[in-house]
């Protein structure tokens, strides 16, 4: 009866949560191009297209990728052995032992007429299968603890999930073991089962069941003598055989059997069966109902984004239906690492501190914000830098196991982000590349150059162009001989050859370019290098023309007095793109952020 | 025989296969061995808009992976050439530098080697390999073929850092051009940058750089621009598609990668060379 309630209680929450979880895959929107988008669309745009694909040759193509992927896990061979072998355990012990045992009476019991849970292979198979899973579970947890795989994050969520499928296998294991042990269990079954009454033939048959099946009896122990044992093999073949295989086929329970044998009487008094069969049950309870909520929910969410991939391709796919896929492919996202383990920009993280260059990071960030609602400035600055620092080299796109296009999800983040009020300096640079060979397509949907006009507003700090502003100026201050020392850029070495012939500007192709350079471009290179031989390195550093050098080094090159001028270039940017965007303070800011939300709200950040 | 351990940074294999693709059919063909390395991360050249460090780690750390494998490295990219090339000049000059970065790579279980052999793909063949062993297997000269070779900016300069080629009048690429038996025409501009360093970030500017030099091309009666670079070889191909498609659109001429080149000359089917890939679609790339 209890059973029963927990189940459906259970059950109900699974199916609950799983409903407001598919729901989300309409409602929720990523990236410019999906905000339009009303939900009821999406989902007609999603029958729609489920329709066409049932209907044609697309289908072989979602089944081959069901199987092939979500089946056999060929992605995650392709990346690692140790890894496959981790996860096709865990999956098929799991799967199969949800199947076959949990759901036994639905299903085994419907396909084998001669099902008993006691009897070959089943009986085997259910320890063999258990066994799997744990040895999964082992591999998991050496992987995360032991090895240390580099930048894999090990969180709460991960280590619950660990842990309740341990329980629900070590529960299960022993309870196995425990009611193979149960006097009490064995003279239930003698009560209900047994062919015979007479006492000579019980016992008897008692003494053959302690020899071959791990029954803990008061009454007879070890050793039997032959007459009594084929006498209880007869008896047993009438009454118990046909549902009953001796215990040490099920070789792992009968394991913890004759661990606990020592101490058979104590766990009878304690109800040991009854203790352990509570635990394997809730264990299986709480895990289903906890399934939407966990990162276990990639067992429904990778299957259907491995399968919507297949179909779906961002060129030429209706929008409403790419929206949607980019939605399933967060919850698709089953924390595994892979993605940064192969990411390119692993200096960058090394040194910027800043976890959401990698890219399990932020996809652990746009998971969590679908619970806890808008995230603090801080925190936002971080993700748009860490979003930004990618050299879209597509890696973690083609090593995801679960099919997720990364790459199309980061373009649509960064885009997202980068169009609200707060500049990203960051595009002032190579990362921009991909943006600006996509421009025809951004300008249908966003507002290309307002992102790019915030950012160089906010580096030159006194206008857009980078121009001194015109009209009366004050007398510049310079700096003496000790404010001098203590900057490296304002060392002798950098400018001190310099002699103003202006070669630099002279072959500056960025200068060329223009018919006006000065009201083009502001301050030119060789204007730039007084600066710093004036001490005015603040002026220097909010120049226009650092963010308009192409760093061709023809200055350099063809300075006679070999100031390396593209090289301080480099070094001022540096600067202003710290000074103004410490990613290390920022940091800190989210940190104490975090701390002021509230619980459900916290970031978590290593 | 020559083995190499092969750099691809990461605009190739994303954006422009066929570079590699062509690579890897003509070195086989010149019995060029190549070493791949998963481990090759981002060379840190966007980076160094942003933070030194960071750069100089990235750099090292692919520095030292090919120190692991014992090899010289093979740089196809010219802006990744360029930025190992940087980074081991400042290693080897700022000990602090050089202290602290390979404390970090020996906690990775690397070491650091600032003097690892680094080469571009066209200083490989003009060195390596030698216009005699590359004229052998030219078996159909592209006579009559006119070609601006674009040698750039960031394999050449700084100069003294890079030991490329002469600053001022580089040859490498032409008598590489030349080996199969195209014309190697002189043209204004042709030391230029193409521009793409700008892209995303003043595209005004960028292509205004790229238009002059597509133009001077042109002007000098170029059929081909040859690249060796796989950011000079898309903005070239993006521009050119965007002015053709304008209001004016001026006679621009199409570039290709050089190994596509030598590899037409040397007979290799044209799909492998990924000849008709050219004019790459940005939006669409086929690593999904």
């Amino acid at each position: 009866m209890l059973f029963s309630i927990l189940f459906y209680i259970s059950l109900c929450i699974f199916i609950l949560g799983t409903a407001w979880k598919v729901t989300t895959w309409f409602t929720r929107c990523i990236g410019p191009a999906s905000r339009g988008i009303p939900s009821s669309r999406r989902v007609s745009a999603a029958l729609q297209g489920m329709l066409r694909t049932l209907f044609s040759r697309k289908i072989v193509v979602v089944a081959a990728a069901f199987f092939l992927d979500g089946i056999l896990q060929r992605r995650i061979l392709k990346e690692s052995v140790l890894r496959w072998v981790m996860h096709i355990t865990l999956f098929a012990g799991f799967m199969l032992l949800l199947l076959m045992h949990a759901l036994d009476e639905w299903i085994t019991m419907r396909l084998f007429a001669e099902y008993s849970s006691t009897v070959n292979p089943f009986f085997f198979l259910r320890d063999f299968l258990g066994v799997l899973v744990l040895v999964g579970l082992g591999i998991a947890a050496l992987r995360r603890f032991i090895l240390k795989v580099p930048r894999l994050k090990t969180r709460t969520p991960d280590r619950i999930a660990l842990l309740l499928l341990a329980i629900i296998m070590v529960s299960g294991l022993l309870l196995e073991g425990a009611k193979m042990l149960s006097h009490r269990e064995y003279q239930q079954m003698v009560e209900d089962y047994a062919d015979t009454d007479d006492a000579e033939e019980l016992r008897a048959l008692e003494s053959y069941w302690v020899q071959e099946f791990g029954v803990a009896s008061p009454d007879v122990s070890p050793p039997f003598p032959d007459e009594t044992l084929s006498l209880g093999r007869e008896v047993h073949e009438m009454s118990c055989a046909y549902c009953h295989a001796p215990s040490p086929w099920a070789f792992a329970g009968y394991g913890t059997n004759r661990a606990m044998l020592p101490i058979a009487t104590f766990l009878e008094r304690v109800h040991a069966v009854l203790i352990f069969w509570h635990i394997h049950i809730l264990a299986c309870f709480i895990g289903l109902a906890y399934v939407p909520f966990s990162k276990m929910f990639h067992i429904l969410a990778t299957p259907v984004g491995l399968a919507v991939s297949a179909v779906t391709d961002f060129e030429h796919s209706d929008p409403a239906n790419i929206a949607t896929r980019q939605a399933i492919e967060l919850d698709a996202c089953t924390q595994c690492g892979t993605c940064s383990l192969r990411c390119s920009q692993v200096g960058a993280f090394e040194f910027l501190d800043n976890p959401y260059i990698l890219p399990s990071e932020r996809m652990a960030y746009l998971c969590r914000l679908g619970r806890s609602g808008r995230p603090g400035p801080a925190a936002l600055e971080a993700l748009r830098q860490g979003a930004y620092i990618c050299s879209n080299c597509d890696r973690c796109t083609v090593v995801c196991p679960a099919g997720i296009n990364l790459r199309e999800l980061w373009i649509s983040v960064r885009e997202d982000l980068i169009q609200e009020e707060a500049p990203e300096p960051v595009m002032l640079s190579p990362f921009s590349f991909l943006r600006g060979l996509r421009r025809p397509v951004l300008e249908r949907t966003v507002d290309y150059g307002g992102p790019l006009s915030r950012a160089r507003i906010a580096v030159l700090g006194n206008g857009a162009e980078g121009k001194p502003s015109s009209g009366e100026r004050e007398p510049l201050p310079i700096l003496g001989p000790q404010e001098t020392a203590k900057d490296p850029l304002l060392q002798a070495e950098h400018f001190a050859h310099c002699f103003g012939c202006r070669t630099c500007t002279t072959v500056c192709p960025v200068v060329a370019a223009f018919e006006d350079p000065e009201d083009g471009l502001g301050l030119l290179p060789h204007q730039i290098m007084a600066c710093l031989g004036l001490g005015l390195q603040d002026m220097a550093g909010r120049a226009g023309m650092l963010w308009d050098c192409v760093t061709c080094y023809q200055c350099e090159e063809h300075c006679p007095q070999g100031v390396r001028i593209t090289d301080i270039f480099y070094t001022l940017k540096n600067r202003v793109i710290q000074e103004g965007w410490n990613p290390r303070q920022r940091l800190t800011d989210t940190r104490e952020e975090a701390k002021q939300q509230t619980a459900e709200d916290r970031d978590p950040l290593p | 025989m020559n083995t190499y351990a092969l750099f691809l940074g990461c605009t190739i294999p994303a954006r422009v296969q066929p570079y590699e693709n062509a690579t890897r059919a003509v070195l086989g063909k010149l019995g060029v061995r190549l070493v791949d390395c998963r481990d090759f991360a981002c060379c840190g050249y966007p980076l160094r808009n942003v933070d030194q460090r960071a750069f100089l780690f990235s750099a090292a750390r692919n520095l030292a992976l090919a120190n692991h494998l014992g090899l010289e490295m093979l740089v196809l990219c010219k802006c990744c050439f360029g930025s190992l090339k940087a980074a081991q000049h400042i290693l080897r000059r700022d000990a602090a530098a050089r202290n602290d970065i390979g404390r970090r790579l020996q906690e990775q279980g690397l070491r650091l080697d600032a003097d690892i052999e680094v080469k571009h793909l066209l200083s490989v063949l003009r060195h390596d390999v030698g216009p005699a062993t590359l004229k052998e297997k030219v078996t159909r000269p592209l006579t009559g073929l006119k070609v601006s070779a674009h040698v750039g900016c960031h394999a050449l300069r700084p100069s003294h850092i890079t030991r490329f080629d002469d600053p001022v009048s580089p040859r490498i690429f032409d008598e590489l051009v030349e080996v199969t038996g195209a014309k190697s025409i002189q043209w204004d501009t042709k030391l230029d940058c193409c521009g793409a360093p700008l892209l995303g970030v003043n595209d005004e500017l960028s292509t205004a750089l790229t238009r002059n030099k597509l133009d001077m091309a042109s002007k000098a009666g170029a059929d081909h621009l040859c690249t060796a670079c796989p950011y000079c070889q898309l903005q070239f191909d993006t521009v050119r598609q965007r002015l053709r498609e304008g209001n004016d659109p001026p006679d621009v001429v199409p570039p290709v990668l050089y190994p596509q080149l030598l590899g037409w000359s040397m007979g290799i089917e044209h799909k492998l060379l990924g000849i008709e890939k050219n004019a790459m679609d940005p939006v669409a790339t086929d690593a999904i």
